[in-house]
């Protein structure tokens, strides 16, 4: 190939032509050898004006291939941008909610009925009663059974925990009067947002009246009506009032949820991976069940809450809805993904490393233990924190098994009814009122930061464990 | 294929050049055949090494050099579908005897491969892999003083003394060699195997290693195979000759370089090919 003669017509110079070109060269005055190479350039077949078209050719087809990766990567960071910004701003008001200021007096007979300031009789306290009456006061000239139930509707039906609490933290309260924010309802809470729009016949959003509108007004201008903090979001469970709901009960459930499922598959994945990358032989039976593993990481997910469901509730008779449960299933799923990312990761160490280990006498179990493990752990890591991120965001399997329950109240072990965060935003999304639209891309938030958090513990791991060689 | 024996041979006619050694051979290897699957690597090779010498293979490319210098500490074992027959006898022992252990006789057959290949680990580490796996030391001292006779012996105690926790991959490609070599005769083996170690350095750390190889033969039997022929020449004192996968031709180097027996031998260190 080297002798092939040129194309174009130029011939090829043989060493020897070079070889005396060169030595004549030395001879010659700079300026000469200098006006000898200029004149020499046209007679390189890669010089001519052919060549040239080519070679811009060449570059030209790849600063388009650079253009068409720039593309891509454009709407990739475009679509990205998009989905983050709808949950901002649909979710970020969620963090905020709306509150009424009242002064409330506690009258001991409404809240403590027992009249001993015990914990039993504070808690059967009509607290609910009292802060009506505080807002009767704040309202005097309402009257009538219709008109006092608009008013009261702009209360959440949760407003009394949160002043009952307050008591019960400090009885002595009790018989005084005291000024407290309690919580509003979720339509006047989507009315100071902006999410209701104004009708023309003075009410809003189609849930409240004029009249309820107008007390609307007069308690922001009188700033006894404000949005503050949403502390109950990061501290509740589900609920049926979207004021109300929080995250805890999800985020819990999703922790206990990952933990069963950590400690089952990455001491199991991980073995596996070793033995079939290092000491398994290579012959059919490995190889059917290579294959089998591959397969089974493509398999749909939903497909294994089948299996949880018919295994593990129905034989087994383990709860239903138990994080126990689902950590298993969500274990069967990662356990392929933390199989393959691991085989990787072995097959990724150098063999000169193998080698020189074998070289000095070290035994098979001595040499993947202090050399290959070590190497491949890394990248053994990220894989799992890669299949422990998708399992975080799994919901189909978790719905055959029950864990798409109303749980109102947070977990407290693996045996407890549970629901996950993404199957919370599951059922969320599912509510037709306005209040939980916020409530799920807030959701989705926090569920996305928990992807990130997990992802840059994996980068973190691979960067302080990788070790150059 | 002809039989591949000169008058070299040792035992019939010692070369005049270099006289062998009194003692009996440390490796006497018979009809060694290697075969990778299909591919016949080895053929009926026969040869005998000597104890405190330097016995270089050389050959061209796919001679079959590197595959038997591995043969020897059965580093081929790791190989897929790599199968050997013949007889091949360490000091009097049968390497391939199924009841031999081999991570044993990998300590008594070191090995210094091609590309520095350090432990990703410290140089303290590295060194003192071999004696720990092997249980050779009982204390930390008796560790210590096996790490730095073996540094020193391997002509790189001075440059490392005051860094032996670094990683030995920040070495330069030269010291990491040494530090390969210094691991292996940190385990005391009676042979030495190296796989072409200069053929990834510049010439003043070759210069090094090659100096390093002519005191190292004083203790050790040193088998290294090489594509340069004037390495060959300068470091061994025994010269083999692989040609497709035969043993064309053993014998003193000098003798070998010199007056060629074989006519393949001759066209090949005269660089007809190779």
């Amino acid at each position: 190939m080297s002798n092939q003669p040129a194309k174009d017509g130029i011939p090829l110079r043989s060493p020897q032509d070079a070889a005396g070109a060169a030595a004549a060269a030395v001879a010659l005055p700079r300026e000469a050898v200098d006006e000898a190479v200029v004149a020499n350039r046209s007679a390189s077949r890669h010089t001519t004006a052919e060549a040239e078209k080519r070679l811009r050719r060449r570059y030209a087809a790849q600063r388009r291939f650079k253009a068409y990766g720039i593309t891509a990567i454009a709407i990739a960071v475009g679509a990205l941008l998009w989905l983050l910004i709808t949950l901002l701003a649909n979710g970020l008001s969620a963090f905020q909610q709306t509150y009424i200021r009242l002064e409330v007096t506690l009258d001991p007979a409404l809240v403590d009925p027992r009249g001993d300031r015990s914990e039993e009789s504070i808690r059967t306290g009509d607290f609910g009663g009292a802060i009506r009456q505080a807002l009767r006061e704040r309202f005097p000239d309402v009257v009538g059974r219709e008109r006092l139930r608009n008013l009261f509707g702009l209360l959440s039906s949760g407003a009394e925990f949160d002043v009952r609490d307050k008591v019960l933290a400090d009885p002595s309260l009790i018989g005084t009067k005291q000024t407290f924010w309690v919580l509003a309802s979720t339509d006047v809470d989507m009315l100071r947002k902006g999410f209701f729009e104004r009708q023309p016949d003075g009410g809003a959003g189609g849930r409240l009246n004029a009249e309820q509108v107008a007390w609307f007004d007069q308690l922001k201008a009188a700033g006894d009506l404000d949005l503050r903090f949403n502390k109950r979001f990061f501290t509740n469970a589900d609920s049926r009032e979207p004021e109300m709901v929080g995250i805890l009960g999800g985020v819990v459930g999703s922790f206990l949820t990952l933990s069963v499922c950590l400690v089952l598959c990455f001491p199991f994945g991980v073995a596996a991976a070793i033995y079939l990358e290092e000491f398994a032989p290579k012959n059919w039976f490995t190889d059917l069940i290579e294959v089998n593993i591959n397969n089974l990481a493509a398999v749909p997910s939903i497909i294994f809450g089948l299996l949880g469901l018919a295994v593990f509730l129905n034989f087994f008779g383990m709860p239903r809805s138990a994080p126990l449960v689902g950590g298993i299933v969500l274990a069967l799923m990662s356990l392929p993904t933390i199989i393959i990312a691991s085989r990787a990761a072995l097959r990724a160490v150098p063999p000169s490393i193998r080698e020189a280990a074998y070289g000095l006498g070290a035994s098979k179990m001595q040499v993947v233990l202090h050399h290959v493990l070590p190497l491949g752990l890394p990248g053994m890591m990220t894989g799992s924190i890669i299949a422990m991120a998708q399992a975080l965001g799994e919901t189909a399997p978790l719905l055959m098994i029950g864990m798409v329950a109303f749980i109102v109240g947070i977990p407290k072990g693996l045996t407890d009814s549970a629901t996950v965060l993404p199957v919370q935003i599951f059922m969320w999304a599912d509510n037709p009122e306005r209040g939980f639209v916020e409530k799920t891309s807030a959701a989705i938030l926090v569920l996305l930061a928990f992807l990130l958090t997990m992802n840059a513990i994996a980068i973190f791991l691979r960067k302080k464990f990788e070790r150059r060689w | 294929m002809e039989t591949p024996f000169s008058s070299a041979q040792p035992g019939t006619a010692p070369p005049p050049a270099v006289p062998l050694p009194n003692e009996p051979p440390s490796i006497v290897a018979r009809n060694v055949n290697v075969w990778y699957g299909d591919k016949h690597a080895i053929k009926n090779v026969s040869i005998d090494i000597y104890r405190r010498q330097v016995t270089a293979f050389i050959g061209p490319s796919g001679c079959g050099k590197s595959t038997f210098l591995r043969v020897l500490n059965r580093m081929n074992d790791i190989i897929e579908g790599c199968r050997v027959t013949g007889k091949i006898t360490l000091d009097g022992d049968d390497i391939y005897d199924p009841r031999l252990d081999v991570v044993q006789l990998r300590a008594r057959v070191g090995m210094v491969f091609q590309k520095p290949n350090p432990f990703p680990k410290s140089i303290y580490d590295n060194v003192a892999y071999g004696p720990r796996i092997h249980g050779l030391t009982r204390s930390k001292k008796e560790l210590d003083e096996i790490v730095e006779k073996s540094l020193r012996r391997a002509a790189l105690w001075d440059e490392v003394k005051d860094r032996l926790d670094e990683p030995g991959t920040a070495l330069s490609g030269g010291q990491q060699q040494r530090l390969c070599i210094a691991r292996a005769i940190a385990v005391s083996p009676d042979v030495i195997l190296m796989d072409e170690p200069c053929s990834a350095l510049d010439p003043i750390a070759t210069a090094k290693i090659e100096e390093l190889m002519d005191e190292l033969r004083q203790d050790y039997t040193i088998i290294i195979v090489t594509h340069s022929m004037q390495q060959a020449a300068r470091v061994s004192q025994r010269t083999a000759f692989f040609h497709l996968g035969d043993l064309v031709e053993v014998g003193s180097t000098e003798q070998i370089f010199t007056r060629p027996q074989d006519r393949r031998t001759q066209d090949y260190i005269t660089g007809r090919f190779g």
